[in-house]
């Protein structure tokens, strides 16, 4: 399959400017910048790193180059959300679409562990929905916040779940807003500094899981996220990073989309 | 378009995180944490994250700055020095070796630690040697 990869980015470079993958350098993987003439036999596929951030990151640096990028289905489903917000421009974009293993879609609790643009590899059946999930759900309302206390106490105000996701790039930070977070203080606020990410995830999370695998306090965050995604696509119908054509429901008002369900009072 | 990620170790404390300085024709641009790392393993504190703030800050040091009639001046290395040698061993010949010690730091290497406890014990004369984790 690498073999594949490799292939087909060779072949993007003879029309693209540039096709971002990861590669091995001595003795680890990073995010990388394939031009004519690299020898891709570096190109590597794991560990996964959110490589729409370094899209976007080139798409506004450099204003008029066309890139290639290798896409897991997280990177698709970030790809998809970020060009409704002007993060990049798919008109200067190429996916190399690739399937994960059967492995990672379990791990990743992925819905759908590959791309609708796959080019290469065999697509696996969705991994199983989070049982931390399940567990909340059978949670009274009081143990509910009980759980979470727990979990946000553990919080070092990192901001590596904001760093690292794909879907973050606003330039004037509410977990950074005096009002809100109080600076140099730990723990952080509760439950506002997590209900602030949760709320600005709630149309954006593609379920990539990089937050969670970057948090060195192990929060469950993607339980909360999951929680937001299962309600937006109930209340809403709106599945952030399946259709490019869909409006975020932030951006059109309840006459063009009303709720699908009565909210219980 | 020059794109680089240079694997290194987070500067601020001794755990020795393992990251990825991200630059684009020859400027910062970002961190990545680096993923495979034995350490960090992908993780990283608000220091790491924002490892390479400082380096173009405007208030950022770039030479050593001697106090002159009240006022921090902008000194060469040679003259710094010089004025530590000179003040650290009138102090030893006034007070003793025991009257000095010296800090060093956690983010130094081994080998940068090796070097101060040369200096302490066997240039300056003194065991007082501590670091900036027990501070």
């Amino acid at each position: 399959m690498i073999t594949l990869i490799r292939q087909a980015v060779a072949e993007r470079l003879n029309e693209l400017d540039g096709v971002v993958a990861l590669r091995r350098s001595s003795a680890s993987v990073a995010p990388y910048l394939f031009q004519k003439g690299d020898d891709l036999v570096g190109l590597e596929i794991v560990p996964k790193y959110p490589v729409m951030t370094l899209v976007s990151r080139l798409h506004k640096r450099f204003p008029s180059i066309r890139l290639g990028v290798v896409a897991r289905g997280c990177d698709e489903r970030a790809y998809i959300e970020m060009a409704k917000r002007n993060q990049i421009d798919p008109d200067r974009l190429t996916l190399i679409g690739i399937a994960c293993t059967a492995e990672d879609a379990q791990t990743c609790y992925c819905p759908a562990p590959y791309p609708n643009q796959l080019v290469i590899g065999t697509p696996p059946a969705p991994g199983p929905t989070n049982p931390l999930v399940a567990q909340y759900d059978a949670m009274p309302l009081a143990e509910r916040r009980a759980f979470w206390r727990q979990q946000f106490d553990k919080c070092i105000k990192c901001y590596g779940c904001r760093n690292i996701c794909p879907e973050c790039f606003c330039e004037a930070c509410a977990m950074e807003d005096k009002v809100w977070v109080e600076p140099g203080v730990l723990g952080p606020p509760f439950p506002a500094f997590h209900m602030i990410r949760a709320m600005h995830m709630a149309s954006r999370c593609v379920a990539c899981r990089e937050c969670e695998r970057t948090c060195p306090a192990h929060i469950p965050l993607t339980v909360l996220y999951d929680l937001m995604r299962r309600d937006m696509e109930a209340l809403l119908g709106y599945l952030p990073g399946a259709d490019i054509s869909a409006r975020p429901p932030l951006s059109v008002t309840l006459e063009e989309t009303p709720l699908r369900v009565h909210m219980a009072h | 378009m020059d794109y680089r990620n240079t694997l290194t170790t987070c500067i601020y404390c001794g755990c020795g995180c393992g990251m990825y300085i991200e630059t684009m024709d020859g400027q910062l641009t970002g961190v990545w944490p680096a993923k495979t790392h034995p350490i960090s393993q992908g993780r990283l504190c608000i220091k790491g994250w924002n490892v390479t703030s400082f380096v173009n800050d405007p208030d950022r040091l770039k030479t050593p700055l001697i106090r002159k009639d009240g006022q921090l001046v902008e000194a060469s290395w040679e003259e710094a020095l010089a004025l530590i040698a000179g003040k650290l061993g009138a102090i030893k010949a006034e007070s003793g070796p025991d009257s000095i010690g010296l800090l060093t730091s956690a983010k130094c290497t081994n080998e940068e630690n090796y070097l101060m406890n040369k200096l302490a014990r066997a240039v300056i004369g003194t065991n007082n040697l501590d670091h900036c984790a027990r501070l």
